[in-house]
């Protein structure tokens, strides 16, 4: 008869019982952990770094965000091209050999970089301001060509901008056409703290959903030099970590660990996995071990392990310890 | 007295609900019969236990529990009082503190109990759907962590959120699953997940109650066929 068909009085034959109170040893370790998240609660607090708004990196670093703005202008940023589920780019999108399941699924959260970051937020702050509304019409009416031209001199200029103590952002003059009059108005939107609220703006009053302006941060370099500071980036583990000197998501060590490792971090690569699919490699690895995990019971040889590598005898030791001493009592 | 002014006698015959008897139909006497036959009181709450679970191992479930007990307890009152008031207040930011060590206790316990349950093999004899049942909740609080990571409201949700999402959109799931959404994944982590979890951890023990606890490795059984 198998042993999972059999009642517990069979199972248990031979097992000595011992009395055994579910509730106290509950109620104890109620209390124990209640202890401990206490004392850890009361002594160490926890980690609460203030988050970074548009406002804050227009005033912190300005021509950080300037190049950020003229490039989801220009359409040259990573959020511009991502691809799915934002647009219909493919520079973001991960594929494996024919499995391209970012590809598969589409667009579903339309992102259409110059418009919603910098022409829609501009054509919202018009009102009294004719200069601007002149320049949007200008940079409107112009070709695409000539778009680009203006932003390409207007990005080369910022290499050389300088910033003033109030934070005013000079460029050395050169033919931006009305892209200076553009760029000006973001920053000074974004300073004032207006692009923070219109980033957020949709058809509804109550507003819950940060895509836009959290794409908007990912495309510049200040929130990933902040990241940096903290020790958060991929290269030091990052997935894992918490700001500050408090333990992150160690769970995730295995996730964080294929990060560091070749083919996943190789841009030559193995067997079609490298930098350019790292994501989407790492996330199938990790569903295997957890589909592996899940059926250890069934599957010959890992489920043997336990019994190969006998830690058991540490875990149940004295019971072990009882049956030798009942077997040499008992005698040849 | 009885309506028509008669004394009331009591028939002592009569007694409390017993056992559902093998003749009794219906959907509440199988109902019945299967509880009682698959999780008696004794099993429930039992007062007698083998004397190997003398073992510190068998003390990382209860403590896991107890750590989901104080992170539930802790979730509830941050949500009621809103997502900004542990940022304004020091004794939001404490009930916080609370939520963020016993989510620290609930995993360290978690893992050791799965290390534990894994080296004694605890799928045995029948069990292997306890012992799945276990890995189901683990991957669930990992995504209820996320969620709750995200949800902070603070520089480690946005870095957080900005760096998931390319691993997101990686699989397709992107645009059903935005962790930029603010609304979005703070209905997942204080509703959703939380009731998955809690529900998959009752099922857990009962599991456990009604199976019991395994034997351990090579304890020669012996059934007579």
């Amino acid at each position: 008869m198998k042993a999972s068909k059999v009642d517990k009085k069979t199972y248990y034959r031979g097992i000595r019982m011992i009395p055994y109170d579910l509730l106290k040893e509950v109620t104890i370790a109620m209390i124990g952990v209640l202890a401990v998240v206490l004392v850890l609660s009361a002594v160490l607090s926890s980690p609460d770094v203030p988050s970074v708004t548009l406002q804050s990196w227009s005033k912190a670093n300005p021509v950080d965000f300037l190049t950020t703005a003229s490039g989801e202008l220009s359409g040259s940023t990573v959020v511009a091209g991502y691809g799915p589920p934002y647009n219909s780019g493919s520079g973001s999108a991960q594929s494996w050999g024919p499995l391209a399941p970012q590809q598969w699924a589409g667009v579903h959260i339309p992102i259409n970089a110059p418009n919603d970051f910098v022409l829609q937020p501009l054509t919202q702050a018009t009102a009294g301001d004719a200069e601007l509304a002149s320049a949007l019409t200008s940079y409107q009416a112009a070709s695409s060509d000539q778009q680009q031209k203006w932003l390409t001199n207007y990005t080369t200029a910022l290499g050389t901008a300088t910033v003033a103590s109030d934070g005013t952002v000079t460029v050395p003059a050169g033919d931006f056409g009305p892209v200076s009059v553009l760029m000006d108005r973001m920053l000074t939107l974004a300073r004032s703290g207006g692009l923070d609220a219109l980033l957020l703006t949709s058809d509804h009053f109550y507003q819950t959903d940060f895509s836009r302006a959290l794409l908007f941060l990912d495309d510049g370099g200040y929130i990933a030099d902040l990241a940096a500071q903290q020790k958060l980036i991929g290269s030091d583990w990052g997935v894992m970590n918490e700001t500050g000197r408090y333990p992150g998501s160690a769970w995730l060590w295995l996730y964080t660990m294929w990060y560091q490792i070749p083919p996943f971090n190789s841009s030559t690569g193995f067997l079609g996995i490298s930098t350019a699919n790292t994501d989407l490699a790492v996330v199938g690895v990790m569903l295997l071990l957890t589909v592996l995990l899940l059926l250890v019971p069934v599957i010959p040889g890992l489920r043997d392990i336990p019994r190969w590598i006998p830690i058991h005898r540490l875990i149940w030791r004295r019971h072990y310890a009882e049956m030798r001493h009942a077997a040499a009592q008992k005698g040849p | 007295m009885s309506d028509d002014g008669a004394p009331v006698t009591i028939d002592s015959t009569v007694t409390a609900p017993q056992s559902v008897a093998d003749d009794e139909t219906g959907w509440t006497a199988s109902v019945r019969r299967r509880v009682e036959k698959t999780l008696p009181i004794t099993e429930l709450l039992p007062t007698k236990q083998p004397a190997y679970i003398g073992s510190w191992v068998y003390v990382f479930g209860v403590v896991t529990i107890a750590a989901l007990f104080w992170l539930v307890i802790s979730g509830v009152v941050l949500a009621f009082f809103g997502s900004a008031w542990w940022h304004v207040s020091s004794v939001g930011h404490f009930f916080n503190s609370t939520h963020f060590w016993s989510v620290q206790m609930f995993f360290i316990f978690m893992v050791l109990h799965l290390w534990g349950q894994f080296w004694g093999a605890g799928w045995r004899d029948g069990r292997a759907k306890t012992w799945m049942v276990g890995v189901v909740i683990f991957s669930i609080s990992v995504g209820t962590a996320f969620t709750g990571y995200v949800i902070q409201q603070n520089f480690d949700s946005q870095w957080i959120a900005i760096n998931a999402k390319d691993a997101i959109n990686s699989t397709g799931f992107g645009g059903l699953f935005n962790a930029l959404n603010f609304g979005q994944m703070y209905g997942l982590h204080v509703m959703l997940m939380p009731i998955g979890v809690t529900l998959l951890v009752v099922l857990h023990i009962i599991q456990v109650r009604a199976k019991g606890v395994v034997r351990p490795i090579d304890d020669p059984f012996q059934v007579t066929p």
